[in-house]
């Protein structure tokens, strides 16, 4: 299933690689030198295009970076994910066909659901830590890729809405693999994120301190009345904001 | 003073009961005043191309520094097109009244002016998610006007209310207990009584919120529709869609839910939906797989078996993995007549007869240059940007944005089509606007721009046609630019 080619005419290029090379992120990770010569190559003139299974695991890799990153505080755009999620299914079918998508956990096997596709992202890059590279087929971690997309695309657009910090994980997911760890465990999960709102999440669900409040939802009221002690690094205002909400002034 | 004295065509005068849709050729109703002569005489088909659009009015700071709040997002014209109210990503609504015409210059046309400002909606808290809700306005839609006072509904991602703009040109004078500056009089100085009398005093228009109707939905609400009954609305989120009666508030009726059992098999979502102009039992809704499935409310209380199903089979040769993202549909309108339907997806816009559902009848290209670039916009997002599109009164041409500030205009009737800007540097009064082009490939030509030239930031995702007269509002980021057709 090929990307889309130019228009009739064109120089026959795959769509990660126009005829004008700058117009394609430069975010986007190569995977080897040899796509290095093709990028080099992109600028100068004609470009050899790059194979076809790189191409769709370079959208694979872009679309799962793009399910990870949400909006901090507003809930993420359902179409937006479930069109993202759609694409991804769609390779993903391709690849089993072709052979090519390795198996990493069971969960993996076969179709994986949306949410589990994700989780298991997150769990392997704590893994692989441990492994080094494994054979998960799935991205390197998105901080490394999301802060480094440059400001200055010719197109004027800056990824801020991506970059914004580093909550880089909805806070579904957070919440859902905080029930299956332990708070050791949860320092690990955060350690990527900008400390702040670790803190206003940790405020919020009364988790500071390792304190179980049980399942469902904690008292809000009794935990917000006393803000987090020096512990809390976060911007004031923030917290301000967050304790007049709890306390509904 | 508030609309009633004024002799407009519009919203009465036929072309909403389906006199002048679709047909080739059909003139305007006789009495919309201020129609240029041209259009108005012998059988020009009054559309998109055979009208010169000129600049009128732009609104909006000039500032290249963007503030996130003045973002426009929604812009709606009232059934009679005196009021044109917008939305911003602030929350606030802005509506501009078009001024009586100058009885001394009579081809002058009328000039929007501010009429009434205020916060619609506030940013909230949800909460049991710990995530904040948005007071973007999503969508604003006006009520017919049935006495004095202007009606409409402005909708955020969960909360929808009802707005009542009312003006006041009357104070009482003259109260027993209370002194002209308020203050409350000791009962037991007051030897006489008098009768409040009712002086004039400068215009004020007040808006107030008469109902809020909240917590019916889950997802975020990304239409609502007025019925033709004038009594219901619809409001539709991503998986559900809800019947309102404008009286009640605290119950609606789901009337579409397509939320799956396990949300891990969610694959496709609600992206518009809309009630027919005249059949008060009929509505249709959008899906992101490109789909249009039209519900007849008599056929059962949970619509969620279609009465029809409109979709247009791939292309195979086009076929990718961005395929279905392009076709997602981002606006569906019915025309003033009733009998078609046009739907947005990202890169054209198709005119559906609601008596076929095999495929469309029309599929006009917006910018075609932009399928060879998918994966860039996939990548920076623009993909997913949701254009409007609208109808022009008579039903003949249609309209839609585009980037770098680019709006496409379209004539079903002669098949022309032309592209248009919305810039400060075509802003002189009464001056035409220019065609623009954008340059596939090859050499460019002089006035020409290419296509990695333009400006993705520069969206135009809303725009508004006057009912009943060739006046369109295009909104460009925080500017709104209003345009009208070149009086003879």
């Amino acid at each position: 299933m090929p990307f889309q080619d130019g228009p009739a005419g064109a120089p026959r290029s795959g769509a990660l690689e126009g005829s004008e090379g700058r117009m394609f992120a430069r975010g986007l990770k190569r995977k080897s030198s040899e796509d290095a010569e093709d990028a080099d190559g992109g600028v100068a003139g004609l470009p050899a295009a790059p194979s076809y299974t790189l191409q769709r695991q370079s959208l694979l890799d872009m679309s799962l970076v793009k399910l990870q990153l949400c909006h901090m505080l507003v809930e993420p755009n359902l179409c937006r994910s479930v069109l993202i999620a759609n694409t991804v299914r769609q390779i993903q079918e391709e690849m089993t066909q072709d052979g090519t998508w390795r198996v990493v956990a069971p969960q993996a096997a076969g179709r994986a659901p949306l949410d589990r596709l994700v989780s298991t992202e997150i769990l392997c890059r704590s893994g692989r830590e441990q492994e080094g590279e494994g054979d998960c087929p799935l991205p390197d971690p998105a901080p490394g890729q999301a802060p480094r997309r440059p400001q200055s695309s010719p197109w004027g657009l800056d990824g801020s809405r991506e970059g914004r910090g580093g909550f880089q994980k909805s806070l579904d997911h957070i919440f859902e693999t905080l029930e299956n760890k332990t708070p050791g465990s949860v320092e690990e999960l955060f350690s990527d994120v900008d400390s702040s709102y670790y803190d206003l999440d940790a405020v919020l669900t009364g988790m500071v301190g390792g304190a179980p409040t049980g399942p469902g939802l904690p008292a809000f009221a009794p935990t917000a009345a006393a803000p987090p002690s020096s512990t809390c690094r976060s911007d004031l205002g923030e917290l301000e904001h967050t304790v007049e909400i709890l306390v509904e002034t | 003073m508030a609309g009633e004295g004024r002799a407009r065509g519009g919203a009465g005068a036929g072309l909403r009961a389906g006199v002048l849709g679709g047909g080739a050729g059909r003139e305007r109703a006789p009495d919309a005043p201020g129609v240029s002569a041209g259009a108005g005489g012998g059988g020009c088909p009054a559309g998109g191309n055979d009208l010169q659009w000129c600049f009128s009015q732009v609104k909006g700071a000039i500032d290249e520094d963007v503030a996130e709040a003045d973002i426009i997002s929604t812009v709606e014209f009232n059934y009679s097109g005196d009021l044109l109210a917008t939305g911003d990503k602030g929350g606030r609504v802005v509506i501009f009244q078009r001024e009586q015409e100058n009885k001394s210059r009579p081809h002058s046309r009328g000039e929007y002016n501010v009429y009434s400002t205020f916060q619609s909606h506030e940013p909230e808290f949800d909460y049991l998610k710990s995530l904040e809700i948005e007071e973007k306005i999503n969508k604003i839609r006006w009520l017919p006007q049935q006495n004095a006072a202007h009606f409409l509904l402005s909708t955020n991602d969960k909360t929808i209310k009802l707005w009542k703009i009312s003006e006041r040109d009357k104070r009482a004078e003259g109260y027993n207990l209370k002194d002209e500056d308020g203050r409350l009089r000791d009962p037991f100085r007051i030897t006489a009584l008098r009768v409040p009398i009712l002086k004039p005093m400068d215009l004020m228009v007040e808006a107030s919120p008469r109902r809020i109707f909240a917590n019916a939905h889950t997802y975020h609400i990304n239409s609502i529709s007025v019925n033709s009954d004038h009594e219901t609305y619809l409001s539709a989120d991503d998986l559900r869609i809800n019947l309102w009666h404008l009286e009640i508030t605290d119950r609606s009726f789901n009337i579409v839910d397509i939320k799956p059992v396990n949300m891990e098999e969610l694959t496709e979502v609600i992206t518009a939906a809309e009630f027919h102009p005249h059949q008060c039992n009929v509505f249709v809704y959008s899906s992101s797989k490109g789909t249009i499935r039209l519900c007849d409310m008599r056929s059962s209380a949970l619509c969620d078996r279609h009465s029809k199903f409109f979709e247009e089979p791939e292309d195979p040769s086009s076929r990718s993995f961005f395929s279905e993202i392009i076709s997602s549909i981002s606006d569906v309108r019915f025309s003033h007549s009733g009998r078609y339907m046009m739907t947005r997806d990202y890169l054209s816009v198709k005119v559906w007869d609601l008596n076929m559902e095999s495929r469309p009848v029309e599929t006009h290209q917006v910018h075609e240059y932009l399928r060879s670039k998918l994966c860039s916009l996939y990548e920076n997002d623009c993909i997913f940007d949701k254009f409007e599109c609208c109808w022009g009164g008579s039903d003949s041409a249609i309209m839609t944005g585009s980037y770098n500030n680019f709006f496409r205009m379209f004539d079903r009737n002669t098949r022309r089509d032309v592209t248009l800007e919305a810039s400060r540097e075509n802003s002189k009064p009464r001056a035409s606007l220019k065609p623009r082009k954008v340059c596939t490939g090859g050499k460019r030509k002089k006035d020409e721009i290419s296509v990695d030239s333009l400006d993705f930031n520069k969206k135009i995702l809303h725009t508004a046609w006057h009912p009943a007269e060739n006046i369109i509002a295009v909104a460009a980021t925080n500017n709104l630019y209003i345009f009208q057709d070149k009086v003879n």
